[in-house]
């Protein structure tokens, strides 16, 4: 069977990169062997992680080659889910619970008006309408004991886990309006989501090895100043060598992206770490092993994927 | 055709609800039973409760896992009487007694003879939901009966909010769900009891919980 007769709606650069992710997670999961060699009980969290990596691996290919309306299908199911684990992990109000109903119906609205590259509802949806209709299905419920917690948190999980989230999703239709650009939106999406994962695990490494200077403690005690910008860096590194690759972006622009996507992913994550802390809570699901839930994957993309997306908006399209 | 269309029930629609609606984050799994008789003992907010639990178990048990269910409640008019024992699988336990010499745990009795797993609530009744009731001795009298049967005590969280007595719209949360140690009935009723709620309330400590009001 060759690839044509799978009808791909990628381009070939996607799969070359997919190629070398999972050639960069074969030394991984190699290295991970290597270190709990003659004792199994070492590392098990690690060896976890690596195995999780792989189905995500996994699932995010399928999910984005085939086809762009299943590649958008499967963000709306990714909102969804990261907005019922926050919606489960924060206090709600029981009056709110149907206002909750609602605030789960905007997932599929939203991701439709990408479906229909409809950029301006797109953009205005869930900060406009969606969170004035909120305040109205709210209010007229007439619970005013904590209105403006309840309020205030369910607003902000739609923006983050809905409005933000769906970015990603805009890249796969963004080209349209403008083919002279020469992009392909999966390739774009691949790219974001490859950095900031990428720039998860660099910084991880960076803080475990060489971290001293705590960075945030209050919020993160394990995150050091040493992970943050020796991550950031080799992110920005990795963003120059294969923005010619998925990207249209200049040699000046991908560093800027690397370096954006380098302290937008710590930003992100540490937000969610916040919240988390706020609530008192360790991780925020037991759904992927050794990560721990959707949130705790998917954290530093809340902020990475709006940013990402608008420097192209406003630069490339 | 009976059992197909329980096992259509709940192998899929339950399955889509329970797994895909809601989410469960399922604790000690390893402590289920295995193989009947048994009792699921767990605390009540919710009819998705016994759906939630039976979900857990392999569908390969399925012909013999009950939930124990009101009689007045459930075999109320025809239709939902023909869905409740047919479909879902109910033991009809009927709550009050008609006549002095009725033994109510009877069906309870006969179904474990059969060597099925039944899921029970000893609260009795759903209540306010993600509220604790008073767990009623109905549980400790059937552990007296059979002593020999494990009785699991689940404690369970979320699903009172997903679909709280008295709505028809499920609204989708993750559900915590914690199994603890199976209890053996030890020759004192009020004993047993204590034990069973001092189980519960170490299971909802694994987690921080917020009211729900």
């Amino acid at each position: 069977m060759s690839l044509e007769s799978l009808h791909l709606w990628i381009p070939p650069s996607v799969l070359w990169t997919f190629g070398a992710i999972v050639a960069l997670l074969v030394v991984a999961t190699i290295v991970v062997a290597l270190m709990r060699r003659g004792d199994a009980g070492k590392h098990v969290e690690l060896a976890a992680r690596v195995n999780s990596w792989w189905v995500l691996v996994g699932v995010f290919a399928v999910a984005l080659l085939f086809r762009r309306g299943i590649a958008i299908g499967f963000f709306a199911l990714l909102s969804f889910l990261a907005l019922k684990e926050y919606l489960s992990l924060i206090p709600t109000r029981r009056a709110d619970r149907r206002v909750l109903f609602w605030a789960y119906l905007c997932v599929p609205i939203q991701y439709w008006w990408v479906w229909q590259q409809w950029y301006h509802m797109f953009l205005i949806f869930i900060p406009v309408w969606a969170f004035l209709f909120i305040a109205m299905r709210m209010v007229l419920r007439g619970e005013t004991k904590d209105f403006l917690r309840a309020a205030g948190t369910i607003h902000w999980g739609l923006m983050t886990m809905v409005f933000g989230l769906s970015h990603l999703a805009y890249l796969l239709v963004l080209p349209d309006g403008k083919p002279a650009v020469g992009a392909h939106g999966a390739a774009l999406l691949l790219f974001v989501v490859l950095l900031t994962e990428l720039n998860d695990v660099l910084q991880y490494i960076w803080g475990r090895t060489l971290g001293r200077r705590k960075v945030i403690e209050s919020v993160s005690p394990k995150k050091t100043v040493e992970g943050l910008v020796g991550g950031a860096l080799t992110t920005t590194l990795v963003a120059f060598l294969l923005a010619p690759v998925l990207t249209p972006l200049t040699h000046t622009d991908s560093i800027a992206v690397g370096l954006m996507i380098g302290f937008g992913g710590f930003l992100g994550d540490v937000t969610i770490s916040a919240v988390k802390r706020d609530i008192g809570v360790k991780d925020t699901g037991t759904m992927i092993p050794g990560h721990g839930g959707i949130l705790d994957r998917i954290d530093s993309l809340l902020f990475t994927a709006p940013l990402f997306f608008h420097f192209m908006a406003f630069f490339y399209f | 055709m009976g059992y197909l269309l329980r096992l259509f029930f709940y192998g899929v629609l339950v399955r889509l609800v329970v797994l895909f609606v809601l989410g469960l984050n399922v604790r000690h799994r390893e402590r289920l039973p295995k193989r009947g008789p048994a009792i699921l003992a767990a605390n009540h907010n919710s009819h998705l409760d016994a759906m939630a639990m039976i979900s857990l178990l392999p569908l390969r048990l399925l012909p013999k896992v009950r939930p124990v269910a009101a009689a007045d409640y459930f075999l109320r008019n025809k239709l939902l009487a023909w869905f409740a024992l047919n479909v879902v699988g109910i033991v009809p336990l009927n709550r009050q007694r008609t006549h002095d010499k009725e033994d109510l745990l009877a069906p309870i009795a006969a179904a474990l003879e059969r060597g099925e797993i039944l899921v029970f609530f000893p609260e009795g009744s759903r209540g306010e939901p993600e509220q604790l009731a008073e767990f009623k001795t109905g549980l400790a009298r059937i552990a007296e009966r059979r002593p020999d049967v494990p009785v699991v005590p689940v404690y369970t969280y979320g699903l009172g909010k997903a679909l709280p007595k008295g709505e028809w719209m499920i609204v989708p949360f993750f559900v915590d769900i914690f199994v603890g140690e199976p209890l053996h009935f030890d020759g004192d009723r009020i004993a047993y009891m204590e034990r069973y709620r001092h189980a519960m309330a170490q299971l909802a400590l694994e987690e921080k919980h917020a009211d729900w009001t």
